[in-house]
């Protein structure tokens, strides 16, 4: 049994701790691989809905892909025939940057070297935050957005990623059954993090390639009009800025108009910008905060921003997310719920170290920008020289990538089909259109900045051949 | 469970006045409206309908131009400051820009930014809860916390479960090991494995802490049991686990029964954003505060009469507040009360590792373990912040016995994950078997004599506690102390504690005590040094209180 074996090795002294962590690093893999089979008699007692829902969506091919990817993972070495993930919004582009940090601050990382700010590393647990941490993200969200917006550290409610903090905001917005807008294609966790545990529905706003998928004023009325029908109290709007699955950032009349709609509506409007600081070029993206603030914040009651630290600083494993609310109320309620997801202070401390270093973050911030660009461009470019064309994007760790015209037949069926021989044959895992909730079939997510640039030339390399084999198939 | 606390960053808000005049103008405004509302529905005249809104148009537009925009103070939306005492606290709740929900929605349109965007229906709850004395206390001692030499007059904090008497302990490991530990552990010897710590991990926790977790688990809850890896969640601290639970286990409008008294924070855990309820089923002083089967029943029957369906039992062992531990015998009964109702047993046992009694911890998963049945109905709640003192880093534990909770917990730990260099961290400290045994020997030792020091001075006072075997609670009966043998007499004893002593501790009626006069108090955040001050403290109090009586 693993307890009786790690107090075996925890006790024995002869071995470092270091030794000890490794072994039982082995000891875990070997556990995580041959999980021991739960010998239990089927449950009689009664489970919640909530745990019996398929709401999480662990099912959609979203997640089956990576699964898929998990059981045969490609190595450059070891397995160059597996399955190369390309369903992951993980940035890796930027490692370097924070490990060089890291290695020359490694006193951020454990608190101080017993330095008097150890009492709140190991106690604080206010869901205030760390004032330094707070402060440190509200001048990162500033100096993102180029200075056009302030953020009060005030109004930064930190919660343990972005998840959690869009499912926070929608407990407080909306009831069990009322709905909130989202323009599609979205993101699927939206599915389970807007609506597995809320009891909200979500209405999409239908977009399509006909306009590059921008949000029109008919369609969002569309939406409102649909969700009345079906008897549902509209809440919100919620979008994200780049958009995710697009990798494109939100005009600016598109968000006068949003903000306009949400105001005639009384509604919320939820901008979800966690990729900010992903767009190639500063200039191009403009926060629903900068709208806000030519407006004289007059309408700012009704809007929160959702970020996180995930994307732009490729720290997902850190799991910090923040909700910036203008609405005194939403903040109040907010940071009282966010104790169900607050963040370890020693992550807090590291980061607001990290953060306040204003060297640092303006040479990661550029030249995060610039490998994203490069690495945009460089699958891009291989894709269209297979034949393949992608909507034009500006931002994010992913593109759109277009295959209807090598469907079987328009339907998500054929799209699903497509899915499938590029997961199993050309092992490839991307994610499917239908998966994003997307109207038109044939439209993939692909993502570039979780994998090496060799893996990539790989990647490419794949689809050219499964193109050129297509072709020649469609040639006899 | 973990709440505000104090803060040696505290912030001064002088903005909060400020915040607290702006929407003076529109309750002027609420006042105005309502008679008019009354005239055009008394009437119905077309001529007053259409004047009306005219002059409502114009009245708005005045009230617009002469309102402050609270935007433009940047108003602090921190916690609001119930000050006082709990019956004025409800004056200084957060009023927020706009008119009450209730108004007429007819007379403003739509398109009036002055109809507040609306909220959910939980919100209004939740502000609520926090006017309760346990939540007050808090931030009171956030404003004004109490320091031997900066602050001698502020408030001391015995309202707070957390443990400082062994910090030093954590203090040295963390200043030898720390660095290296978050960086490096496990990986190839000095080199950092940066994608081990930034990238998605798993959010149910890394398998490698799992492991460390349950051999510490072991540890504190008795060697004879083996907790199995694979059974645990882990989640952002103990209260997003007993959410957790509360999620899978209940849907809106059932039901869990929790004995009283219980640690304030359930109502938040259990209740909060699930819609399930807590039926209080109440222990007596006479019995010690032990829980009663029949009782259990009783609250059961009546809840079954209710329409209300009882999904659970929420027990806390060692309990919290009033630091019992239940025995064998009790633990068996309970479960066969489990089996006869179908229902489920959540038992928080997040002291475990903080007794200090001669009585003996028995987890229920030795129950189980030994039993073999039922155990689908068995879910523990743990946690770090207690037994390791290391509430800011916020791990709590779920060791189910059933699959499906497991698979349900896992797919909700998304919404509460544990960031990857703290588990890291965590891995190593609870591996090194030699430093945590330390630990728990020493941090027990300095709980018992805190304990009876504390104890020995209240009695000086002649105020009585319950025998505490675990946990970082004094129990005390100050019924003697009261005026009026109700909850109105404990809460007022309660204000001089708070506001004339400046000594934040909770009144049972907030751990939904039946019997008035009880207090806890927390001795585990104080020094040595600072027992004499308390006991002072409440000396005054009860001298004032006595010459009332």
């Amino acid at each position: 049994s693993p307890s009786s074996s790690l107090s075996l090795i925890s006790h024995t002294q002869q071995l470092s701790l270091e030794e000890k962590v490794s072994f039982i690093k082995l000891l875990a893999r070997q556990y995580t691989v041959n999980i021991m089979p739960i010998v239990i008699e089927q449950p009689t007692v009664g489970l919640s809905k909530v745990a019996l829902s398929k709401t999480h969506g662990e099912d959609s091919p979203y997640f089956a892909g990576w699964k898929a990817y998990d059981e045969n993972p490609y190595d450059n070495t070891n397995n160059p025939s597996g399955v190369i993930q390309m369903g992951l919004a993980e940035n890796q582009v930027s490692f370097d940057l924070l490990e060089d940090y890291l290695e020359q601050h490694s006193e951020a990382s454990s608190g101080g070297k017993g330095a008097p700010g150890f009492r709140e590393i190991a106690l604080f647990q206010d869901y205030h935050g760390l004032k330094s941490f707070r402060h440190a993200m509200a001048t990162f969200m500033e100096q993102i957005r180029g200075g056009r917006a302030k953020f009060d550290p005030h109004r930064i409610v930190l919660t343990a990623g972005a998840t959690a903090a869009n499912e926070l905001l929608t407990f407080i917005l909306a009831d069990p059954g009322d709905a909130l807008l989202v323009p599609t294609p979205y993101y699927p966790g939206f599915d389970r993090d807007l609506r597995w545990r809320t009891g909200v529905k979500i209405v999409p706003i239908q977009c399509d390639s006909s306009n590059n998928f921008q949000i029109t004023p008919q369609a969002l009325e569309a939406a409102y009009q649909n969700a009345e029908t079906m008897n549902m109290k509209v809440r919100g709007v919620l979008i994200t800025n780049p958009s995710n699955p697009l990798g494109a950032t939100i005009q600016r009349s598109v968000l006068e108009e949003l903000l306009d709609f949400v105001t005639r509506k009384n509604i919320h409007l939820v901008s979800d910008e966690i990729y900010s600081g992903s767009v190639f070029s500063s200039s191009e993206f403009i926060s629903i905060a900068e709208i806000l603030e030519a407006h004289d914040y007059k309408k700012s009651e009704r809007v929160h921003i959702v970020y996180s630290l995930s994307k732009d600083l490729g720290l997902p494993g850190f799991r910090v997310g923040t909700i910036y609310s203008y609405n005194d109320k939403v903040v109040t309620t907010a940071r009282r719920m966010s104790s169900f997801t607050l963040i370890s202070s020693q992550t807090q401390h590291l980061l607001a170290s990290m953060l306040s270093n204003q060297k640092f973050t303006e040479n990661y911030i550029k030249t995060n920008r610039e490998r994203l660009r490069k690495r945009y461009e460089m699958i891009i470019g291989g894709l269209r020289s297979a034949g393949i064309e992608c909507l034009k994007g500006n931002a994010g760790l992913f593109c759109w990538m277009n295959l209807s015209p090598l469907l079987d037949e328009p339907t998500r069926e054929g799209e699903l089909a497509l899915w499938n021989s590029m997961l199993h044959e050309v092992k490839l895992n991307i994610s499917p259109g239908s998966s994003c909730h997307c109207s038109e079939p044939g439209w993939f997510r692909v993502c570039f900045a979780n994998i090496g640039e060799k893996t990539l030339e790989v990647a490419l390399k794949r689809i050219h051949n499964f193109m050129a084999q297509r072709g020649k198939e469609i040639r006899t | 469970m973990t709440l505000t606390r104090l803060s040696r960053t505290w912030e001064p808000q002088p903005e909060e006045n400020k915040k607290t005049n702006t929407p003076t103008s529109k309750r002027t405004a609420m006042r105005v409206i309502v008679p008019l509302q009354g005239v055009v529905q008394g009437r119905g005249g077309l001529v007053l309908g259409s004047v009306i809104p005219v002059l409502f148009y114009f009245l708005q537009l005045y009230l617009k131009r002469h309102r402050n925009d609270p935007n433009d103070n940047q108003p602090e939306p921190n916690d609001p400051a119930p000050s006082t005492s709990p019956s004025s606290s409800t004056e200084n709740l957060p009023e927020l820009p706009g008119l009450a929900r209730s108004l007429s929605r007819t007379l403003l349109s739509p398109r009036s930014p002055r109809v507040p965007v609306y909220v959910s229906g939980r919100v209004g709850a939740i502000l609520k809860d926090s006017e309760t004395p346990y939540f007050v206390g808090l931030k009171k001692v956030k404003e004004d916390p109490y320091d031997e030499l900066v602050n001698p007059n502020g408030v001391i904090q015995l309202g707070l479960a957390e443990n400082k008497l062994s910090l030093d302990l954590i203090k040295e490991w963390l200043a030898e090991n720390a660095g290296k530990a978050i960086l490096d552990g496990g990986g190839k010897r000095g080199e950092l494995s940066m994608s081990g710590i930034a990238s998605y991990q798993p959010s149910d926790g890394l398998m490698e802490l799992k492991v460390a977790v349950s051999g510490f688990m072991s540890q504190v809850m008795g060697k004879a049991i083996s907790f199995i890896p694979s059974q645990i969640v882990l989640t952002a601290g103990a209260t997003s686990a007993t959410e957790m639970l509360s999620f899978c286990l209940a849907d809106t409008g059932n039901a869990f029964l929790v004995p009283t008294p219980y640690h304030p924070g359930f109502n938040r855990d259990v209740k909060w954003r699930t819609g399930v309820e807590i039926i209080p089923v109440p222990c007596r002083s006479t019995d010690n505060f032990s829980l009663s089967i029949s009782a259990l029943d009783r609250a059961f029957n009546q809840a079954k009469k209710r329409g209300v369906k009882v999904r659970g039992i929420l027990i806390s062992n060692p309990s919290n507040p009033v630091g019992n531990l239940l025995d064998r015998e009790t633990l068996y009964s309970l479960l066969d009360f489990a089996r006869e109702k179908n229902i489920h047993i959540v038992s928080n046992e997040i002291f475990a590792g903080s007794t200090y009694g001669s009585e003996e911890f028995v987890s229920m998963a030795e129950i189980v373990d030994l039993e073999e049945l039922d155990r689908n109905r068995v879910h523990i709640v743990y946690g770090l912040s207690k037994d390791l003192s290391l509430p800011g880093f916020r791990v709590g534990v779920i060791y189910s016995f059933n699959e499906k909770v497991l698979a349900a917990a896992k797919n909700l730990a998304r919404f509460s994950s544990i960031s990857a260099p703290t588990q890291h961290l965590l891995t190593s400290m609870l591996l090194d078997t030699e430093f945590t045994q330390n630990f728990i020997n020493i941090n027990r030792e300095r709980l018992r004599r805190m304990y009876n020091e504390f104890l020995s001075g209240l009695k000086q006072l002649g105020i009585k506690c319950r025998k505490s075997n675990g946990g970082f609670y004094c129990w005390a009966d100050m019924s003697g102390l009261i005026r009026t043998y109700s909850e109105k007499g404990e809460l007022e004893l309660w204000d001089k504690l708070m506001n004339v002593a400046k000594l934040n501790v909770t009144p049972g009626s907030c751990c939904h005590c039946i019997e008035p006069g009880w207090f806890s108090f927390c001795f585990t955040t104080l020094t040595e040094k600072d027992i004499p001050v308390v006991i002072e403290r409440i000396r005054k109090i009860s001298e004032t209180c006595k010459s009332h009586n």
